[in-house]
């Protein structure tokens, strides 16, 4: 449990950062909280000859809003997300989210971007940020760019950003509606059996607005377009739940592991989809 | 003068037994100024590391050092080559076996030890081990004893005849090349009649599933070779210093003076830290070869894969009864997992442990018990997690064969136990597999849990449960685990328990100061237990001196008297009456001393909490402080000076601590998810020394067992590769998961004891996985399920519910 020996560099600001990636290509690679690279490193996975620490760029830090819009620097750890008062009234669910994340001495180490742009399909925030719709900032050489966070993830650590971007910011508009987010897992600290983030808008007694995602339940988040279509101008009765979960079926693909046989987990998929759009629904 | 100091007041003063003091060890615990192995740190100390096999079985064709060696900071890289002049790439194992220090031309598990290399510190050793570059080449992979035991496939060429016949092992003739030994007990025609005329016969087959102690801190030690004095000193997370020095002394040719084998503080051991392991042996070899001291420590990662897994049993039993549910025999056989060498960690004369404690808490009158080891792919150990050898098994096999009894009987598995167990008046109780009991009071202990967790009152909400699942009104079963386990600690009598061939007796040796505070050494070593504190304790009550006067000291064996450690709950039984007995040496020349002092004769002073009175006048009187005093500075006619004991001690018999548990429990069937909704837990240990100290190793021992019970295991696949090699995947429960334990007792003292103890520290890992289990299978109990396997947790349990069509 001793990684291989790498450089040190901890640059001030973005050009630095830059600068260093941009030296050193694949031999780099950025740290945040450390969470997910750290013990990658210590198994010999992850082989990172030059380790960029991002914890004194200032410009990644902080949580804003101005006009309905949440602004996330990828440095927020998951312990600051769930201290924020505003952004737990604006977006609840990710509050809900975050408490369910490791324990509390992972959750003041890990950040928003690591958690986003690991590509780990164990990782919750990457299914929260697509169920909010949310977009991620991308700066490299070239300048910033935007990618969907529904766009984002490709396979297990395959992302669309590349290897000499960092992934500065996440922004997302604060949800209407009734939300939950639930999580199956055999002990805290570990990661999902089975998550779903349910976000829905109630109308005259009818579901307006639905978006669904599931989280380590394929190699990549789950956003199911469909499950929550099957939701929308229904009273979320328990047909309709079972329509959302037959779809949300459709698009998993689960792998067998130590938590359980693949049936297993298609059945606490459904178990855990049903209970967050039962919560949700309940919020709207 | 005022001597209003009552009686009460004096014996509250000395802290002695049956008060819950507060552990001396934790001032520095707490404040992290524990000293533990990888805290020692020694000029010009050298790291070793090891290179370990990513296979399970495979021949090793050739390993090349060479870039390891060129890179700067590597000293050496040893192998099985280095190691074979020195007759030490073998090493002999607690078992009668011998297992490799350094693969000897293959390897039989994942992990296992192929080099040991030795750099200047341990991040360069890291390096170089990657540099190691071995060939291998793989072979057929056995993880399943039932498989090994018809494979062709030679695991032991060592063990076959060049001819290949099989020549006995260490417990007998052996059935197959991958058969390790068969051990028996009991009567097995007898046996088979009863069971084969019985009314009513229930038979279960159950997996006591393979896992490990996981200690915070893993194994490791420290060697340092002085070239100039000869002298070898050990540190080490070592359970037993004096037999791992008698062993060092065996294996390596270094006289026994000239080691010095020291337990420092060790961050608990649950049977891990038993064994010997090849990090030591490297470690020595190292440090006699470089002349510099050399550590090694596991990281968490070697310490699940290699060092001491435990259990790994399959058990089959019948048991046999009258319609009306009186147990008339029971049949027990188990197929025994060793792993690639046999290492468990039992006396010689037990090669499956305990195990034929297996009645339990039964008057059986006739029983039958057969083991078969059986080597396959996977690491050694059979190490006696939290439990004295092999007692977790037998618990759970009869704690699970009652419950399938009850369910073939149609009877409440509460009233099964208690129409069954032994009596008050039967004790000492000669059981059917050999035991004999020392003392018991079941039916008492039993009344009590059932009393206090309102038993009926749970059956009664249970049966609602069950229609109101029928209903569709809940997706939530409810269950009642019961156990009622009988222990067997304190090994052990030195006619029957011996460890390479030493007999398991335990010491203590006291010296009192001349100012009336005292050092007492033992041959045990707390590794969490808080020896420090409860050891004083009986001390104290034994000599009149007050606790906090009294210094124990453990685990330096040029100190120390000669011991065989901790583990197996032996340390009150064995080395706790040690103590008292060495007290009364002690007390016995106080008296004399006290008599002169009085001038009186030696039989008309007796004692007297903290002093020696004169028979009928109190007030003439002299306190243990002053005799002490006076054991130093006067010249005492026909009285050695000083005040010294040691005693040795050989127990007659085993303690038979007992214990009645009920966990309630809820399961949800759709993800099955396990909440634990109460856990009652009544031990009884005879005498409670400490009653604080009880309870928290009741706590502790009770998470492990919720762990094992509900997660905890070292699972392969079929390439022998280990899928639960980190604390991802091992379950090791936090605060979170743990539920809120009531603790209860009763007191029926050991009746050869000194002071009647018997041992608490396993009783609740030993009765509560069982508890656990239980509640488990209750909850499945109405919809027809007789018995599921451990561990329970969410994807087994789902799929039971599974099985029994509760998904709809
Ligand atoms: C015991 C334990 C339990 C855990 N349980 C959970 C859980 O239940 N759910 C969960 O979601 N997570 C869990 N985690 C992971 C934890 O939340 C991590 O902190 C998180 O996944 C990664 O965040 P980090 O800041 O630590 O990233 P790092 O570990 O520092 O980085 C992770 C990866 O992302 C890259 N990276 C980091 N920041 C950026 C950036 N700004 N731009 C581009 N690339 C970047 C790094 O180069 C690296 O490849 C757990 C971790 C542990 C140790």
């Amino acid at each position: 449990m001793i990684p291989a020996a790498f450089e040190y560099h901890r640059p001030k600001d973005m050009e630095g950062v830059l600068a260093v990636l941009k030296e050193h290509g694949d031999d780099a690679r950025v740290l945040a909280g450390g969470h997910s690279l750290i013990p990658m490193m210590k198994l010999r996975m992850a082989d990172v000859p030059h380790l960029i620490d991002l914890q004194d760029v200032e410009t990644l830090r902080g949580i804003c809003m101005d006009a309905g819009t949440v602004h996330i620097g990828a440095m927020v750890t998951q312990a600051e997300i769930i201290a924020n008062d505003q952004l737990a009234q604006a977006a609840p669910i990710m509050r809900e989210a975050s408490l369910q994340i490791a324990d509390p001495q992972v959750r003041y180490m890990g950040t928003v971007g690591g958690n986003v742009a690991n590509g780990d399909p164990g990782n919750d925030m990457p299914g929260l940020m697509q169920c909010l719709d949310a977009t991620f900032t991308l700066v490299g050489e070239e300048g910033e760019r935007t990618v969907k966070a529904r766009e984002f993830y490709e396979a297990a650590y395959m992302t669309a950003r590349d290897d000499e971007e960092v992934l500065t910011s996440v922004s997302f508009a604060a949800p209407k509606g009734g939300s939950a987010y639930e999580k199956q897992k055999r002990k805290i600290g570990d990661y999902a059996t089975a998550a779903a983030a349910v976000i829905l808008e109630k109308s005259g007694g009818t579901c307006s607005a639905a978006s669904i995602a599931m989280t380590n339940l394929s190699d990549t988040p789950i956003w199911s377009e469909a499950a929550g279509a099957a939701l929308i101008g229904t009273a979320v009765d328990a047909a309709a739940i079972k329509a959302a979960v037959a779809a949300m079926l459709g698009d998993i693909d689960p792998a067998e592991d130590n938590r359980g046989p693949i049936e297993f987990k298609r059945h606490a998929a459904g178990v855990i989809l049903s209970r967050a759009i039962a919560r949700a629904w309940d919020r709207a | 003068m005022k001597d209003e100091v009552t009686r009460e007041e004096r014996v509250d003063a000395l802290g002695g037994m049956g008060c819950k003091r507060k552990r001396v060890e934790d001032a520095r615990f707490t404040q992290g100024k524990g000293n533990y192995v990888d805290d020692i740190k020694l000029p010009g100390m050298l790291f070793g590391d090891f290179v370990r096999s990513p296979y399970a079985h495979a021949r090793i064709k050739s390993i090349d050092a060479s870039a390891a060696l060129a890179l700067d900071g590597v000293i050496a890289v040893l192998t099985a080559d280095d190691l074979r002049p020195l007759g030490l790439h073998w090493m002999p194992t607690l078992a009668g076996d011998k297992q490799m220090v350094l693969a000897d031309g293959k390897v039989l598990f994942q992990g296992q030890e192929v080099a040991y290399v030795v750099a200047k510190d341990r991040y360069i050793a890291a390096d170089a081990v990657e540099l190691v570059e071995v060939e291998y080449e793989d072979l057929p992979v056995l993880v399943d004893p039932f498989e090994a035991m018809k494979s062709d496939v030679v695991l032991r060429e060592d063990l076959v005849g060049e001819d290949g016949s099989l020549p006995d092992g260490a417990h007998g003739p052996r059935k197959h090349h991958n058969h390790i030994f068969t051990w028996e007990a009991g009567e097995k025609e007898a046996t088979k009649q009863v069971i084969d005329n019985a009314d009513v016969v229930a038979t279960e087959t159950m997996y006591y599933h393979r896992t490990h102690p996981c200690p915070l801190e893993t194994c490791g030690c420290v060697a340092s070779m002085d070239k100039v004095n000869g002298k070898l000193t050990l540190w080490g997370t070592f359970q037993a210093p004096h037999a791992i020095r008698t062993v060092v002394s065996l294996i390596s040719g270094i006289e026994e003076h000239n080691i010095r084998v020291i337990s420092p503080d060790i961050g608990g051991g649950f049977g891990n830290k038993v064994g010997a392991y090849p990090g030591y042996v490297c470690s020595v070899v190292a440090s006699i070869v470089t002349g510099v001291p050399v550590k090694w420590v596991e990281d968490r990662m070697e310490n699940l894969m290699t060092t001491a897994f435990a259990r790994d049993y399959w058990m089959t039993g019948k048991i046999s009864a009258t319609k009306d549910g009186k147990i008339t025999g029971l049949d027990c056989h188990v197929t025994a997992d060793h792993g690639g060498f046999d290492a468990c960690a039992d006396p010689t004369k037990f090669p499956a442990g305990f195990m034929n404690i297996c009645t339990g808490s039964y008057d059986i009158p006739t029983a039958y018990l057969a083991v078969d080891g059986v080597y396959t792919n996977k690491a050694p150990g059979g190490v006696s997690y939290r439990c004295s050898f092999r007692v977790t098994e037998a618990v759970y096999f009869i704690e699970r064969m009652i419950e399938v009894l009850a369910i073939e009987l149609d009877m409440d598995a509460a009233e099964l136990r208690r129409i069954n167990f032994i009596r008050k008046d039967q004790f000492p109780y000669k059981a059917a597999l050999g035991w004999e009991y020392d003392s018991g009071d079941y039916h008492t202990a039993w009344d009590k849990a059932l009393k206090a967790v309102d038993y009926d009152g749970l059956r009664a909400e249970q049966a609602q449960r069950v229609e109101d699942f029928k209903a569709g009104k809940t997706r939530k079963l409810m269950g009642i685990g019961l156990t009622h386990f009988t222990e067997i600690v304190g090994a052990g009598p030195v006619k029957n328990c011996d460890i390479l061939g030493l007999g398991m007796f335990d010491s203590c040796e006291i010296r009192i100061h001349p100012t009336g505070s005292a050092i007492a050494r033992l041959g045990t070593i707390s590794q969490g237990q808080g020896h420090a504190t409860t050891f004083a304790q009986i001390l104290a009550t034994e000599i009149g001196l007050p606790a906090d006067s009294i210094t124990i000291e453990e685990g330096d064996t040029d100190t120390a008297p000669y011991g065989l450690g901790t583990y197996g709950s032996r340390s009150t039984p064995v080395a706790g009456a040690a103590t008292a007995m060495a007290g009364r040496k002690i007390r016995a020349k106080a008296q004399m001393i006290a008599a002169y002092l009085l001038e009186v004769h030696d039989d008309d002073v007796e004692f007297d909490v903290d002093r020696f009175v004169v028979k009928g006048a109190p007030e003439k009187f002299k306190t243990m402080k002053e005799i002490a005093f006076a054991a130093y500075n006067q010249a005492i006619p026909g009285i050695e000076p000083g005040l010294e004991a040691v005693s040795y001690y050989d127990p007659p018999n085993m303690t038979y601590p007992f214990g009645a548990y009920v966990c309630v429990m809820d399961i949800d069937v759709d993800t099955g998810e396990v909440d634990i909704r109460r856990f009652y837990a009544l031990d009884d240990c005879g005498t409670r020394i400490n009653p604080m100290i009880i309870e928290g190793q009741v706590h502790g021992g009770l998470t492990e067992a919720l762990a094992v019970a509900l997660g905890q295991e070292i699972a392969y696949d079929d390439m022998g590769n280990v899928k639960t090699g980190t604390l991802m995947d091992f379950f090791l429960p936090t605060a979170w998961e743990v539920p809120n334990y009531e603790t209860d007792h009763t007191v029926t003292p050991s009746p050869h004891h000194p002071i009647g103890a018997k041992g608490v520290g396993e009783s609740p890992h030993v009765g509560g996985v069982p508890c656990f289990s239980n509640a488990v299978n209750d909850a499945f109990r109405a919809f027809g399920l007789r018995h599921t396997h451990m561990p329970h947790d969410h994807w087994r349990i789902w799929k039971t519910a599974n099985q029994l069509g509760l998904h709809g």
